[in-house]
């Protein structure tokens, strides 16, 4: 269980990251908190032939709270975000959920970017980018863009980043007065990946609920202001349009289970905090 | 300090701990090497069988830094088959030979200058295999008609005997009731933190190895290496570090490493070290066995159990390595447990899956025997309409009964069953629980309460195995018995003391143990005694049984290093009577000094004494030289089995009396233990605190067995659970704090009146949870691990019926990927089928395709980089067409071999012309995916599979003009 | 632009324990095989080397962090702390550590190293754990051999000693 061989480039400003990005493509790997990506070199699934270590430039490290936005740069590592006050204040949502992401010695290091970069269908941050309606602020010595999470996530760890292009921040939209947010999740040990995950945002005249962990991608739907059995029929459209999948860990029926009643439960949840 | 009047009894700090604890352990990998010495790493099998045709090494080989690449012929060469246990025409070699039979054996060993080197080795060896049918299900094994894994035999049946003890039959006809249950017990290891690792070098000028190894024993495994290796004993020498992470009896199953590695010294002439990573240790280290068992009882009106009917059928994976199948007759002097059954029948069967083998882990056997015995009490006590706590009551072997010879020929030392089962019961709070649950049942909630009796036996009769062979082959074999316990007490001319033994501890804190006992023998304090636990068979004293295993070292190692210092002190009492003119027996041995009973003023220092014979010999009479005593026992009972095949399988036999409650949640369906009581009679406690560590382990290996672990396979073989992401070890957050409770009854077979501790959970635990949570969902057949999902399929119920028709079925088959999809193309349906039969056409939209090579019409290669994500591999793609109905409809059956996995299948193509004169291209795949993939990134295969398989549509669809090509046609493959 | 080639040992320096340290590495070795075999820090363990064991855990510039996650040229100009420094002398244990020899909390004694690690750090930011903290926190790590509750009771027991010494005792 050792790396193959890579060239380790340690970037000392954007553009020189943008510059490698560009000279190898789909041949470079950034690397950010390593938390996903050194096992997988480790166990040889990822043969880059270059390492771009984006965690030396300064300007990635921001959580910037800005009007009705927080932007997280590449550089924040989850533990940085967990102990951030604008992040508990503008975006409890995520708050909530990055205690579920591994675990504190992973937190530590792992980069909440990485994580949205990695598109892990279990991960919790892709998924509470989608529930709050974020975007990923990609660049590139071509361009920068600014993609939403829904048309981000594209897939199990596929996303819209073209090859030479690298993720400078998540941009989450600030908690309004009248929402209310609200995460739930089960997994079969406390750090490990969900087998489902719920987050919901509620305010008066509505619900967005999204699940991850169920479909090869988080997945989200909005629903008017319903309750009791309509909102059961609601979600359990949702439950069967998701594509469950199989493993190890959870059936596809067990898992849809878990969307309807944990689902339910994220949104009462949620509506409690707003009464 | 004032000294205790005895140190053993007190929870004395451990003198292991201050190294550890400051980071100076001496682990294997920690110790350095010679200079030169090479490191290995080992090309493993991603097939669960397969015939290997080619080994094409030569680029390894040729690679900078890379010594030598061994393979099977290599090896071979060079070394003997394993010595299998069995009378069965079968060998078992340490690295496949012309077949692989399960996912990760060994195929080729590179050696070269770093691990990372070997590993780039290690990749550029190609293998070509022949994949064969794989069996998986021990029962399907027993089928002839299966493939078979070992052409020696014919089926997969390696041992079958049946026993009779009483009269079962009469008694099964004569009963009111018969409760039968059913159990497959799962696959699962304890996993130690440590990893196996071996150093290894081999002297041509001796003719001999020399290894240094995380070996735990049995020793009667270094006859078996030593016969391997092709040398004598005394010529293999077997060296121990001083620490070892951890075994649980995992480490048993490093012995076929160290032929290996001794074979790769031999070959390249230098020291070569192998430290087995975590992958490697999950795949193919060692498992306990899975296990199939009926078991009937005959059963009084009042639920008195009269007789028991075993079948056993044992999955022992791909190889009987010895000592296997011990684990199937581990427990067969116990198989009524603690209960006072006369009447019983046994068939035992041992058959060979394509699946890692197994060998020693924690409990050994003793699990699989009490899943089945302790869901039947609990069957008898439902069927019966009486109360679980009853049933037990009523068939314990009964106070004052002991010793006490079982129907299968195990003597039970010692005990008081129904005391220390009345004392759990009341001190353990057991009428409140069942408060407490019929409160949450009121409440709604879903909660149960479980209950086991065990009889955890412990220092293994070395003979018990041979029950496998009948009693003329025992015969012509000759009686094989004991279980010989050594223990060296040695004087320095400084007068200090040493104690050496074969116990070889994986963190047991064997050296505070046997310093408090040789301290409380001579009048010493604990840190006067040197310990000294690392072993070396050239060097020590040893025999088969020595070692780390089936609980032995308080009740054998100890007792021995308990004799042995009781011999040195006798030799010192007749030196220190002559000095102090007293008889020796009025000499008695206190604070550091030998002085005369009853007049403590004429005393001589313990030190000065003990030196007497290393200065002094003149003074010394002879036969009372005090230098060094070695003392070798080994209990008369464990005699070998009797010629009606009783068997004393075991030494000592503790007593254990679990009950628990725990709570489902509806919702999750996840388990929640709510209390947990554990009472033990382990005989006279020598470290109340290493005690109670040994429970609180061994409970948390029995909790992640009952809940979270499994060596999970696929149908096709496949190896599910390749990281510890997927093999879930319990954490704190699912370990809660047991309440201990003890009895003491020593046993009057061993020198300190102490028993085994260290597996019973293993054994109650797994089966009082499982019979906890099918009384609280109220069902008969449950098994291991009581996963979430599984308990969802009793208490979620049916699931809701879709509002709508699904557009998509989504229902799962096991570890078979399936899925459909749908593209468009621009083109009309006979262009699109041209281009599907067309090898340049295929060859631009195949994912990452290299070229496609036609071998006829409708038979394809191609080579591809498949990925999903950072996820990249090369990979050799066969694909076949068949039931072509141009340009309708073709199947595609495809093969995918490469270094990150192997996948098949099937997936049915058709084409519709549409209105505007493109074509709508429709499909729908089974596939199964095998290899390092499947073992180590089950979680994300679905999916993963899934793109690569929409992608090669997409792309199609692109070729033709389709219009959206999308992110797919981006993502994948460097050259598409 | 600092570029590693494959090919090349590069030197690789950080503070180590309060020393200035350096020595050679590839761009592909990993920190613990960087600590153990370039540095012979043997002390900082490896049970998994994919992050899940924690065994590897030692104090990446001030924080609990798994070395098998990590390259040693990414630690290059990293402070680093692993379990050899945690003792305040040689033949004398740290308040942790003492409570761990008195609680039995560890068996092999291989895991330990990396849940001494996480704990020096986690009691110092937070004197006051329930055991529920640190279960949570101790989430992180798998020990084979001790069933967890004896390494709670020394955790609780070393924070409530912490607590009752001066800070800089
Ligand atoms: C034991 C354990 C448990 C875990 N449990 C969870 C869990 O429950 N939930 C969860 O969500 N995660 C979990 N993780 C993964 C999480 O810790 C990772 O931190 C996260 O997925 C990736 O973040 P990273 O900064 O470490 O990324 P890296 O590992 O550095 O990179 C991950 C991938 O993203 C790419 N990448 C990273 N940053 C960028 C960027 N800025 N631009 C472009 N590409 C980029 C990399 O090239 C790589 O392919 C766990 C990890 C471990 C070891
Ligand atoms: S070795 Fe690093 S977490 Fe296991
Ligand atoms: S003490 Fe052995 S793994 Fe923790």
């Amino acid at each position: 269980m050792k790396p193959p061989n890579f060239d380790y480039i340690r970037a000392e400003s954007v553009a020189e990251a943008h510059a490698a990005l560009a000279e190898y493509g789909g041949e470079a790997r950034v690397i950010a908190g390593g938390q996903t990506l050194v096992p997988m070199l480790s166990m040889r699934l990822a043969r880059p032939k270059v390492l771009i270590d984006i965690m030396h430039l300064a300007e990635l490290k921001d959580i910037a709270a800005k009007g009705d936005a927080l932007r997280i740069g590449a550089g924040v590592r989850q533990a940085e975000a967990l102990a951030s006050r604008d992040v508990a204040e503008k975006a409890p949502l995520l708050a909530a959920a990055l205690p579920w992401v591994g675990h504190a010695q992973t937190r530590n290091r792992g980069t909440l970017c990485g994580s949205v970069a990695h598109a892990d269908p279990s991960a919790e941050i892709p998924l509470v980018l989608l529930a709050l309606g974020g975007s990923v602020a990609l660049s590139s010595h071509r361009k920068r863009r600014s993609v939403s999470a829904a048309d981000f996530f594209t897939g199990m760890m596929s996303t819209a980043r073209a090859d030479d292009e690298m993720i400078e921040a998540i941009v989450l939209p600030a908690k309004r007065p009248d929402t209310s947010t609200a995460f739930q999740e089960f997994g079969r040990r406390h750090g490990d990946f969900a087998i489902v995950a719920c987050a919901a945002v509620v305010s008066p005249d509505g619900i967005t609920f999204a699940v991850g962990g169920v479909a090869d991608k988080p997945e989200r739907r909005d629903f008017p202001a319903l309750d009791g059995s309509p909102l059961d029929d609601a979600i359990d459209a949702f439950a069967w349009e998701l594509d469950a999948r199989e493993d190890l860990h959870a059936t596809a029926p067990y898992r849809r289970e878990l969307v309807r009643r944990m689902g339910r439960a994220t949104i009462e949840e949620a509506r409690r905090c707003l009464a | 300090m004032s000294t205790p009047a005895m140190w053993c009894g007190q929870s004395v700090e451990r003198v292991e701990d201050a190294a550890l604890l400051t980071g100076r352990g001496r682990f294997i990998d920690d110790l350095g090497v010679k200079p030169g010495t090479l490191h290995a790493a080992i090309l493993r099998s991603p097939h669960a069988h397969a015939r290997v045709k080619a080994i094409r090494a030569d680029p390894a080989r040729q690679a900078p830094g890379v010594a030598a690449v061994l393979t099977g012929e290599d090896v071979t060469k060079l070394c003997a088959s394993l010595v299998v246990g069995v009378k069965a025409p079968i060998e078992c070699w340490p690295i496949a030979t012309d077949r692989v039979r399960y996912v990760g054996e060994p195929v080729a060993v590179v050696v070269a200058a770093s691990r990372y080197v070997a590993e780039d080795a290690v990749d550029l060896i190609e293998v070509d295999y022949e994949a064969l049918p794989a069996v998986v299900d021990p029962l399907a094994a027993l089928d002839t008609a299966q493939p078979v894994l070992h052409e020696g035999l014919r089926g997969n049946l390696a041992s079958e005997r049946s026993f009779c003890y009483g009269d079962p039959e009469g008694t099964f006809a004569h009963a009111a009731h018969r409760v039968s249950v059913t159990i497959r017990y799962p696959r699962n290891s304890c996993t130690p933190m440590e990893t196996y690792g071996v150093v290894a070098e081999y002297d041509v000028g001796e003719d001999a190895y020399d290894v240094l190894a995380n070996f735990m024993g049995p020793f009667s495994l270094h006859a078996v290496m030593a016969r391997a290796l092709k040398v004598p004993g005394g010529r293999f020498r077997l060296r121990t570090p001083p620490d070892s992470g951890g075994s649980f009896g995992v480490k048993q199953g490093v012995f076929p490493y160290i032929v290996l590695m001794g074979v790769a010294s031999r070959a390249t002439g230098r020291p070569v070290k192998w430290v087995e990573d975590r992958l490697e240790h999950l795949a193919a280290s060692v498992s306990a066995t899975n296990r199939v068992t009926v078991l009937d009882a005959a059963v009084d009106a009042d639920g008195r159990v009269r007789a028991l009917a075993w079948d056993q059928v044992e999955d022992v994976g791909a190889h009987i390595r010895a000592p296997e199948p011990a684990t199937l007759y581990r427990m067969h002097g116990n198989l009524t447990g603690a209960y006072d059954i006369r009447h019983v029948s046994v068939r035992n069967r041992v058959v060979l899956t394509n699946k890692a083998p197994t060998g020693l882990n924690r409990g050994f056997g003793g699990p699989q025997v009490y899943y089945a015995l302790e869901r039947l009490m609990q069957r008898i006590a439902i069927e019966l309409g009486l109360d679980p706590v009853e049933v037990i009551r009523r068939n314990l072997i009964p106070s004052g009964a002991f010793p006490y010879k079982t129907a299968t020929g195990a003597t039970l030392d010692s005990g008081d069953y129904a005391k220390a089962f009345e004392n759990a019961l009341a001190d353990g709070g057991f009428a409140a629980l069942r408060e407490k649950q019929k409160e949450a049942r009121a409440q709604g909630r879903v909660y149960g309460i479980g209950l086991t009796a065990a009889v955890e036996p412990s220092v293994s009769n070395m003979g018990y195995i041979t029950t496998v062979l009948t009693p003329e082959e025992r015969r012509k074999a000759g009686p094989k018995n004991g279980a010989q316990a050594t223990a060296t007490v040695a004087l320095d001319p400084l007068g200090g003391v040493s104690v050496h033994v074969a116990s070889v501890p994986q963190g047991q804190g064997h050296r505070t143990v046997l310093a408090q006992i040789v301290a409380d023998a001579l009048g010493l304090k604990p840190a006067d005694i040197r310990v000294i636990t690392e072993m070396d068979t050239a060097r020590d004293a040893w025999s088969i049984a020595s070692g780390n295993y089936s609980s032995r070292f308080a009740a054998a190692t100890g007792g021995a290093a308990h004799l042995a210092a009781g011999k040195i002190k006798a030799k010192l009492a007749r030196i220190a009577g002559a000095q102090l003119n007293v008889a020796a027996n009025e000499v008695e041995f206190a604070d550091g000094k030998a002085r005369a009973r009853g007049n403590p003023d004429n005393a001589v220092a313990f030190s000065r004494l003990a030196a007497a014979s290393h200065w002094s010999p003149g003074l010394v009479p002879v036969e009372n030289q005090a230098l060094r005593e070695t003392v070798f026992w080994t209990p008369p009972e464990l005699t070998p089995p009797s010629a009606n095949d009783e068997i004393n399988s075991s030494l000592c036999h503790a007593f254990i009396f679990d009950f628990c409650g725990v709570e489902i949640d509806r919702t999750t369906c996840a388990v929640r233990i709510d209390k947990y009581v554990t009472m033990h009679d382990c005989g006279r406690i020598l470290h109340p605190g290493m005690v109670a560590g040994q429970i609180t382990g061994g409970f948390a290996h029995a909790l992640g067995a009952a809940l979270y672990e499994e060596y999970a396979y696929g149908p096709d073989g496949s190896f599910l659970t390749g990281t510890f992401a997927d093999y879930l070890v319990p954490t704190a957050m699912e370990v809660p704090n047991p309440v201990i409770l003890h009895l003491e009854t020593p046993s009057p077979f061993t020198p300190l009146g102490t028993k085994g501790v260290g597996e019973g959970n293993c054994m109650s635990t797994p089966v009082c949870i499982a019979n906890a949570v099918a009384d609280a969902l109220g069902v008969a057949e449950i098994n291991l691990p009581l996963s979430p999902a599984k308990i969802a399929a009793h208490l979620h119920g049916a699931e809701r019926t879709p509002r709508k028709p699904q557009a998509k079925p989504v229902a799962g088959k096991g570890r078979t990927l399936h899925g459909s999809g749908q593209a468009q193309a621009a083109a009309p349906p006979q262009a699109v089928w041209a281009m599907l039969l067309d090898p340049k056409t295929l060859a631009a939209i195949i994912p990452g395709c290299h070229g496609v090579e036609r071998l006829s019409d409708t038979h394809f290669r191609a080579e591809v980089t498949l990925g999903v994500g950072p996820v990249t591999g090369r990979y050799k793609a066969d694909i076949v067409l068949s039931d072509l109905t141009a340009p309708k409809a073709v199947t595609l059956t495809g093969v995918v071999t490469g270094a990150l996995g192997n996948g098949g299948g099937t997936g049915r193509i058709t084409l519709a012309a549409t209105d505007d004169g493109g074509t709508t291209l429709a499909y729908e795949y089974d596939a199964e995916v095998g290899g390092k993939v499947a073992a180590i990134g089950g979680r994300l295969l679905d999916g993963a599979a899934r793109i690569v398989i929409r992608q090669f549509f997409a792309a199609l669809a692109r070729h033709t003009g389709g219009k959206k090509p999308g992110y797919l046609a981006r993502l994948f493959g460097r050259g598409a | 632009m600092p570029r590693l080639s494959a090919e090349r040992r590069h030197r690789v320096r950080f503070t180590l324990n309060g020393s200035a340290v350096e020595a050679e590495a590839e761009p592909r070795m990993l920190l613990t095989d960087f600590l153990r075999h370039e540095l012979g820090m043997t002390g900082t363990h490896v049970g998994c080397e994919h992050g899940v064991c924690g065994a590897c855990t030692i104090e990446i510039n001030g924080v609990p962090a798994r070395a098998c996650l990590t390259l040693a040229v990414q630690a290059d100009g990293a402070t680093i702390r692993t379990v050899e420094a945690l003792a305040p002398e040689p033949g004398r244990l740290s308040i942790l550590q003492e409570a761990f020899r008195r609680h039995h909390a560890l068996q092999c004694g291989f895991c330990t190293a990396g849940i001494l690690m996480s704990l020096d750090n986690y009691l110092r930011q937070r004197p006051n754990p329930t055991e529920e903290n640190l279960r949570v926190f101790l989430g992180g790590h798998l020990c084979r051999c001790t069933g967890y509750v004896p390494i709670l009771a020394a955790a609780m027991d070393a924070a409530k000693r912490l607590r009752e010494v001066p800070a800089n005792a």
